[in-house]
């Protein structure tokens, strides 16, 4: 078995789940909202690129373009419409409301699409791959890995560098002072969910890309970019990169000493941080 | 001073001696029932009566310790899994191995109690559903019951269990129809022990203490409740009747498999669906809720898809509407409690009707 070959894989599968998380982590970070749907939202973006393939012939890198401004305004409307009404101390109404959510995305898609598996083809991207002398990396990974890295420094430029992140930090740390500062919280969050889903569409495109889905695997996907936005630390994205990063090797790791131990390997490391940590590796604010 | 003076705590209300009336007479009705009851009917209330066992157990967490737990299928498929493992690797009646399954739930309890109650909100929820993850990951590795795939409960154990002999001479049924009435009897006493044990705690001082924790942490504990005590008892309390309501659905079933018996949707997905539709921290918004799902699940469930659509728009919109359920709306329009925990005065110069004039 060659370690850095299992190491380095690794790393490359916890920029995936980066990927899945970075959204969640940041609607998370600023308003405390546990998504239950995040994972069926990430599969509604993988059919709704291949939808944009199929009719268009596009490039699934365009399709995904597309499919942005689509899935940013389906975020801002669902935070305005129903997630703001449910935001409060209490978890349990925006927990319900999302697993309800999550099970009607579910069936939707079951009825519009149904219960084939299905893949966005990316053509000789697929099998491509880098030989670097001590490994050889697939470029899929790759990229995925460059894109986790690629959004997390776009969403932290958003959130230190403009007037928008500046509304968003001070939402995060506290949405009463903020909304005295003439910052409408509810408007805040209805942005920064549309960001989160345009950050779920390219998480979307890479698991469509990546291998087959269909639409109940929503769920699976969700308790990873759980598991990546929890180690992280709340409020922070590179966190959340490290968080995937740990999932990755742990999973890598425990499937080269034996396959069936990959998922549990993933999961246990995550109940050791968390044993050690109680808020995460890089937490930025406070719960 | 007449004794007409002297103050009492009440909680006892008419509505509720009339709903205690009521249920002895339902619960009376409920024992008779497989006497002139098809068998599809006694399925369907064992599905009723175990599901509404989980649900209390999950509104005793969530809506009286304010502990949001998305892992209860931990405890279900432990609880099946341990009374397997009873049944066939030990050769133990299925229905004595009930208590294994109670206990098994609690043994790992303890552990993911140290572990969760330093997490709080979102991170408890999640901390808990990775645990079950974990749990039920470790158990499909347990090849002696059948691994990932699952197996099922041998002849000799599910034909021959404790009074299954008697049922059939009794009713004169078939063995597979006496062990549905064996497990709906169990599932009965379980629901009605779990039901008047939960509201036995809440009018105790535990209760009390439990219900000030719920409505103002701080300021209970600066009464000097000990909150973390309370936390440690309603966890494992939930755990300990999970695992043998988890047991009873098995021992019914006759088959298990990990992946069905640590299913986050059937055991909490839709438990906590049930508390939330009918409202949590009240006994009556399970039970409301439990109905509800039940009635929707009888009408829709030819509409395969559409039918999960419904109950999650449903749930979607009972939230945004009433937030505190069907029965938190109703109680909050009528001041109905059919299981009062409300402490009232009463008695003394209160009571208008015995003052002296």
């Amino acid at each position: 078995m060659n370690w850095i070959d299992t190491i380095a894989q690794g790393v490359l599968l916890g920029g995936l789940y980066a990927l899945f998380a970075a959204g969640l982590s940041l609607v998370f970070g600023i308003m405390r909202l546990v998504n239950l749907a995040h994972g069926d939202l990430i599969v509604m973006g993988a059919y709704l690129i291949l939808l944009v393939v199929s009719l268009t012939g596009m490039n699934p890198f365009l399709a995904a373009m597309v499919a942005m401004p689509v899935m940013f305004a389906l975020g801002w409307g669902l935070q305005r419409v129903v997630l703001n009404r449910v935001l409060g101390p209490d978890i349990l109404p925006p927990l319900l409301v999302t697993f309800g959510l999550s099970i009607v995305l579910q069936n939707v898609l079951l009825q519009g699409f149904s219960a084939d598996s299905r893949r966005v083809g990316a053509g000789a991207l697929e099998t491509a791959s880098v030989d670097l002398g001590v490994v050889t990396l697939g470029v899929m990974p790759l990229l995925t890995f460059a894109s986790a890295v690629g959004v997390i420094v776009a969403l932290n430029w958003v959130f230190y560098r403009t007037s928008l992140g500046r509304a968003f930090r001070a939402t995060s740390d506290d949405p009463v002072t903020a909304s005295l500062m003439g910052i409408r919280p509810q408007g805040i969050f209805a942005v920064a969910t549309g960001i989160a889903l345009v950050v779920v569409t390219i998480a979307a495109l890479y698991l469509g890309m990546r291998a087959n889905f269909d639409p109940t695997i929503g769920p699976a996907r969700l308790i990873y970019a759980f598991e990546a936005v929890i180690i992280g630390g709340l409020g922070s994205l590179w966190g959340t990169l490290a968080g995937g990063m740990i999932i990755g090797v742990a999973q890598t790791v425990g499937a080269a000493i034996n396959p069936e131990w990959q998922i549990l390997a993933g999961h246990v490391a995550f109940l050791v941080v968390l044993l050690i940590r109680p808020r995460g590796l890089f937490p930025r604010a406070f719960d | 001073m007449g004794a007409g003076k002297t103050y009492r705590v009440e909680t006892r209300t008419t509505a509720s001696t009339v709903a205690g009336v009521g249920a002895v007479g339902l619960i009376v009705v409920a024992v008779a029932l497989p006497a002139f009851a098809g068998r599809g009917l006694i399925q369907d209330l064992f599905f009723i009566l175990t599901m509404l066992v989980l649900a209390q157990f999950w509104n005793l967490l969530a809506g009286y310790g304010g502990l949001v737990s998305v892992g209860q299928q931990a405890f279900v498929g432990l609880g099946g899994h341990a009374m397997f493992g009873a049944a066939i690797l030990c050769g133990w009646d299925p229905v004595a191995a009930l208590v294994l399954s109670g206990v098994a739930a609690l043994l790992v309890a303890i552990p993911t109690a140290f572990f969760a109650f330093r997490l709080a909100g979102a991170y408890f929820a999640t901390g808990t559903w990775v645990v079950a993850e974990v749990v039920r990951l470790s158990v499909a590795q347990w090849k002696a019951l059948g691994g990932g795939t699952g197996i099922s409960l041998p002849r000799e154990a599910s034909g021959e269990m404790l009074g299954q002999a008697a049922i059939e001479a009794l009713f004169g049924v078939r063995s597979a129809a006496a062990r549905d009435i064996l497990a709906y009897w169990l599932a009965l006493a379980l629901c009605v022990a779990t039901i008047g044990g939960i509201y036995w705690l809440l009018r105790t001082r535990r209760g009390l203490a439990l219900a000030a924790v719920r409505d103002n942490a701080p300021a209970a504990r600066a009464v000097g409740v000990d909150a973390g005590a309370m936390k440690w008892v309603v966890f494992l309390t939930s755990a300990f009747g999970t695992g043998i309501a988890g047991g009873l659905i098995y021992l019914q079933k006759g088959r298990i498999s990990p992946d069905a018996a640590f299913a986050v949707t059937d055991w909490t997905a839709y438990v906590i669906f049930i508390g939330g539709i009918g409202g949590i921290g009240t006994i009556e918004g399970p039970i409301i809720g439990m109905l509800v799902f039940f009635l929707l699940q009888s009408l829709l469930a030819d509409f395969g898809s559409w039918y999960l659509m419904a109950l999650g728009l449903i749930g979607i919109a009972i939230m945004l509407l009433a937030p505190r359920g069907l029965w938190g709306l109703f109680s909050d329009r009528t001041g109905l409690h059919v299981f009062p925990i409300r402490r009232r005065l009463a008695g003394g110069k209160l009571d208008a009707t015995k003052r002296e004039e």
